[in-house]
C-alpha cells in the first residue's frame, strides 16, 4: 500500500509540471496558432471561422477547411514584418552583449566578495524588482530626456555643451533593456561562479598561468553554463519587448513587440498579430532546440 | 642509547653539517589579521627528501605549504629555494608544483589536457607535450583513461591524474596537500608506498602536509610536528615515535601512557622517578636531572608487558593493577589496566600465536612491567 502510495506520489510530482505546461503554454499556443490561421472579420471575436459546439462534428470539419495560411504569406509580402523581426533580433542581440559585458564583472566581484557580504550584494541586485517595472522605465525617461538628469549633470560638469539626444533613439532602448534585464544575467553567472572551487584558479596559476590567463583558461569556460543561461534569459524576452521600445524608443524604432501591439490594438487584426506571434516563437524556439540538441550530443561524447 | 636514526638507505643529509638545504625557511611568520598562523618558523629541507608537515588542523601546516607555493606571502621572514629567495615571486613563476587536497582537476578538460595544461603554459612544442603526457600517464598507470573527463574517474584515479599533472612540469619541489585524504583506507595504504617509490624514482623533493600520523610515519624521511604555528620537533619517524622531545609530541604521535613524578635519585646514565601513582621507574636518561625536579615519563602500550606473576624487576618499573577492558584488534590485543591508585593505562600485546591457553580475562589481577629503555623522560 505504501509502495502504491509512493508510486502515485511520484506520478503526481511529474504530472504537475506537465499540466502546468499544458494549461499555460500549449493550450494558449494552440489558440494563438488557430487564430493565426483564421480570417479577419468585423465581428466579435474579430475573426472567422468561429467554432460552435452546436454545429457538431460536421461543422467542426467545415471550419477546419476554412483555415488558410494567407496571414503567413502576408507577413512575407510586406517588408515591414521582416524588418521588424531583424531589427528586434539585432536590438536584443546588442543589448544581450552589453548586458553580459556589465553583468559578468558584477557577478565575478560578487563571487569573490567575502562570504559575509554576499547576501547583501545579492539583495542589492534583486532590490530593483521591488519597484514596478513600468515606473522604473518611466524614471529613465526623466533621466535621459534632453533636459533630464543625465544631461544636466554632464552640462554642469562641462563635459558637453549641447544636451545629448538619447531619448527616443535606439541607445535609450539599449540602456533600458540592459538596466531592466541586468539581474537576469547577473544571477545565473553569479551562481555558476560562486560554486566554483577556488583551488582551480590556484591550480592554474601553480601550473604557470598568470591570473588573467587563468581566468580565460579556467574560470570563464567553467562559467559558460551561467553565461548561456543569462544570455537566454535576456535575449528571449528582449526580442519580444514592448514596453521599453514604446516608452524609450523613437518613431523610427521598429520592434516586433510594437508591431504586434499595433496589429492587435490599432488595426484590430487578430489573425495577423497571431501569425506574427507564432513566427516570433518559432524564431526563438528553433535555435534553442538546436542548441540544446548540440549540447546534449557534446555531453554524450564526453561520457 | 641505541640508534633511532634513518631507516632508509642511510639517507640522512640533515645529519651532515656540510650539506646545503634545498629549501630554507627562515624565521617565517604569517599573520591573518590578529591570528598568527605561522609563528617565527625555521626549517631546512634537503634535496631528494620526503618531508612531512604533521599537525592537527589549524596548526599552520597548510599555510606554510601555501607560502612555499606562493599563494600566501610571509608577513616576515624569508623562504629560500635552491639558493634563491622566493620573496615576491608569484606562484606561476616558481619552480614548484602543488597537488591540491581537492585535486583541483579542471572539470572541462580531459585527463590528457589536464596533464598537458602546465606544459602548454610553458610553450613547449606539441610533439614534446604529447610525449611527456604519455610518459606521465604511464607513470601513474592511467594510459587507458587519457580521453576521459575527471567526473568519469574514480577517486583513486583522480588522485593519480592530479599527481601526474603536478609532476608533468618536472618541478624542483612537489608540494602535496593531504594527498591521500580523500581515499579510503586500503587505497590510501597502497598509494603511500606508490608515492614513496615514485619519489625515489624521480629523485624529487616532496613536501607533504598531513594530519594523518600513520601517513607521515610511513612515507616521510623526516617529520616536522607542528602546533600553534610552531615546529615542535623535526626528526625521523623512529625518533619522533621513540624519542619524542615533549609531552605534546609523545601524546600526538601514537598511543602513549604518561606518568608524572619527581626525580628521586640519579645513577650512572639512569634516573629514578617516583611516580604520583606510587611506583618508581628507572629509566635511561640522555642528560642528568637533579633530584627533586618534576619529570614525566612516557611509555608506549606495546612496550608494556602484562602478566600474572610478579616480575623480577619489581618494585622498579613494575606496578600492580586489574584488567578493566580488553580490545581485540586481530593482530594485537589492547588492555586497559586500572592501577592500584585508579589510573588507567594502556598496554598492548601482539597476537603472535593463534590460540593462547588460559588468556587474561576481565577483572583479573595483573602485573605490568617494562624495561629501562622502554620509555622516555619528559622534562616539561
Amino acid at each position: 500500500m505504501a509502495k502504491f502510495g509512493s508510486a502515485l506520489f511520484n506520478r503526481l510530482v511529474i504530472i504537475i509540471p506537465y499540466a502546468w505546461l499544458l494549461f499555460f503554454f500549449l493550450i494558449p499556443f494552440f489558440i494563438v496558432l488557430r487564430i493565426s490561421l483564421s480570417e479577419t472579420a468585423v465581428a466579435m471575436p474579430p475573426y472567422l471561422p468561429v467554432f460552435d459546439l452546436a454545429s457538431g462534428f460536421g461543422g467542426f470539419i467545415d471550419n477546419i477547411k476554412q483555415f488558410s495560411i494567407d496571414n503567413y504569406i502576408w507577413l512575407t509580402e510586406d517588408a515591414l514584418y521582416t524588418k521588424a523581426y531583424a531589427s528586434s533580433l539585432w536590438i536584443a542581440g546588442v543589448s544581450t552583449i552589453l548586458t553580459l559585458l556589465i553583468a559578468y564583472p558584477v557577478a565575478y566581484g560578487m563571487a569573490q566578495a567575502p562570504n559575509t557580504i554576499r547576501p547583501t550584494l545579492l539583495m542589492l541586485v534583486i532590490l530593483p524588482f521591488w519597484t514596478s517595472f513600468l515606473i522604473r522605465v518611466y524614471a529613465w525617461i526623466a533621466i535621459l530626456k534632453p533636459e533630464g538628469l543625465l544631461n544636466q549633470l554632464l552640462l554642469t560638469l562641462g563635459l558637453i555643451d549641447q544636451p545629448l539626444i538619447i531619448l527616443n533613439t535606439n541607445w535609450a532602448i539599449y540602456i533600458g533593456i540592459v538596466y531592466s534585464y541586468l539581474p537576469f544575467m547577473v544571477l545565473p553567472i553569479y551562481s555558476s561562479l560562486e560554486k566554483m572551487d577556488h583551488s582551480l584558479t590556484e591550480a592554474a596559476q601553480d601550473l604557470g598561468c598568470t591570473p588573467i590567463r587563468a581566468f580565460w583558461r579556467v574560470t570563464f569556460p567553467l562559467s559558460m553554463p551561467g553565461v548561456v543561461a543569462g544570455c537566454m534569459l535576456v535575449f528571449i524576452p528582449a526580442v519580444g519587448e514592448f514596453v521599453i521600445p514604446d516608452l524609450l524608443g523613437g518613431s523610427e524604432t521598429l520592434m516586433i513587440g510594437k508591431t504586434l501591439w499595433n496589429e492587435f490594438n490599432a488595426n484590430r487584426d487578430w489573425p495577423v498579430s497571431a501569425a506574427v506571434a507564432t513566427i516570433l516563437l518559432l524564431i526563438l524556439v528553433v535555435p534553442i532546440m538546436f542548441f540544446q540538441h548540440a549540447q546534449a550530443k557534446a555531453d554524450a561524447e564526453g561520457r | 642509547m641505541k640508534s633511532l636514526g634513518s631507516i632508509r638507505r642511510s639517507f640522512a643529509p640533515w645529519a651532515d653539517p656540510n650539506s646545503v638545504p634545498f629549501i630554507a625557511v627562515k624565521n617565517v611568520t604569517k599573520k591573518f589579521g590578529d591570528f598568527v598562523a605561522v609563528d617565527d618558523l625555521s626549517l631546512n629541507i634537503y634535496p631528494r627528501e620526503f618531508f612531512a608537515l604533521l599537525g592537527a588542523s589549524g596548526c599552520g601546516k597548510s599555510t606554510l605549504l601555501r607560502m612555499l607555493a606562493g599563494f600566501e606571502q610571509p608577513t616576515s621572514g624569508e623562504i629560500i629555494l635552491d639558493g634563491q629567495s622566493l620573496a615576491g615571486i608569484p606562484p606561476y613563476k616558481r619552480p614548484v608544483n602543488m597537488m591540491f587536497q581537492s585535486y583541483a582537476l579542471f572539470p572541462h578538460m580531459t585527463v590528457e589536457n589536464n596533464i598537458a595544461f602546465g606544459l602548454k603554459q610553458d610553450g613547449m612544442p606539441k610533439a614534446d607535450i604529447a610525449a611527456r603526457v604519455e610518459q606521465m600517464l604511464k607513470l601513474v598507470k592511467l594510459d587507458k583513461f587519457a580521453k576521459r573527463k575527471p567526473h568519469q574517474l574514480s577517486g583513486g584515479q583522480r588522485q593519480r591524474v592530479a599527481l601526474a599533472r603536478s609532476l608533468a612540469k618536472r618541478p624542483k619541489v612537489l608540494l602535496l596537500d593531504e594527498p591521500l585524504g580523500a581515499l579510503d583506507k586500503k587505497l590510501r595504504e597502497e598509494t603511500q608506498f606508490e608515492l614513496m617509490d615514485l619519489q625515489q624514482e624521480l629523485g624529487l623533493t616532496f613536501v607533504v602536509v598531513t594530519h594523518d600520523q600513520e601517513e607521515a610515519m610511513t612515507m616521510a624521511d623526516r617529520i616536522a610536528v607542528m602546533a600553534h604555528g610552531k615546529v615542535v620537533q623535526v626528526a625521523t619517524p623512529p625518533e619522533i615515535y621513540e624519542a619524542p622531545n615533549s609531552r605534546f609530541v609523545a601524546d600526538f604521535i601514537g598511543d602513549v601512557n604518561i606518568f608524572d613524578g619527581k626525580v628521586s635519585s640519579a645513577g650512572n646514565g639512569t634516573v629514578d622517578i617516583a611516580m604520583e601513582t606510587g611506583f618508581t621507574v628507572r629509566v635511561a636518561a640522555t642528560e642528568p636531572l637533579a633530584t627533586g625536579t618534576k619529570a614525566g615519563f612516557a611509555v608506549r602500550p606495546e612496550k608494556i608487558r602484562v602478566g600474572r606473576d610478579r616480575p623480577a624487576c619489581a618494585p622498579l618499573n613494575a606496578a600492580q593493577g586489574e584488567i578493566w577492558d580488553i580490545g581485540y584488534l586481530g593482530d594485537m590485543t589492547v588492555f586497559h589496566i586500572k592501577l592500584k591508585d585508579g589510573k588507567v593505562i594502556k598496554a598492548s600485546s601482539l597476537n603472535a600465536v593463534r590460540a593462547v591457553e588460559d588468556p587474561l580475562g576481565y577483572d583479573q589481577e595483573v602485573w605490568i612491567s617494562f624495561d629501562e629503555n622502554a620509555g622516555v623522560v619528559l622534562k616539561d
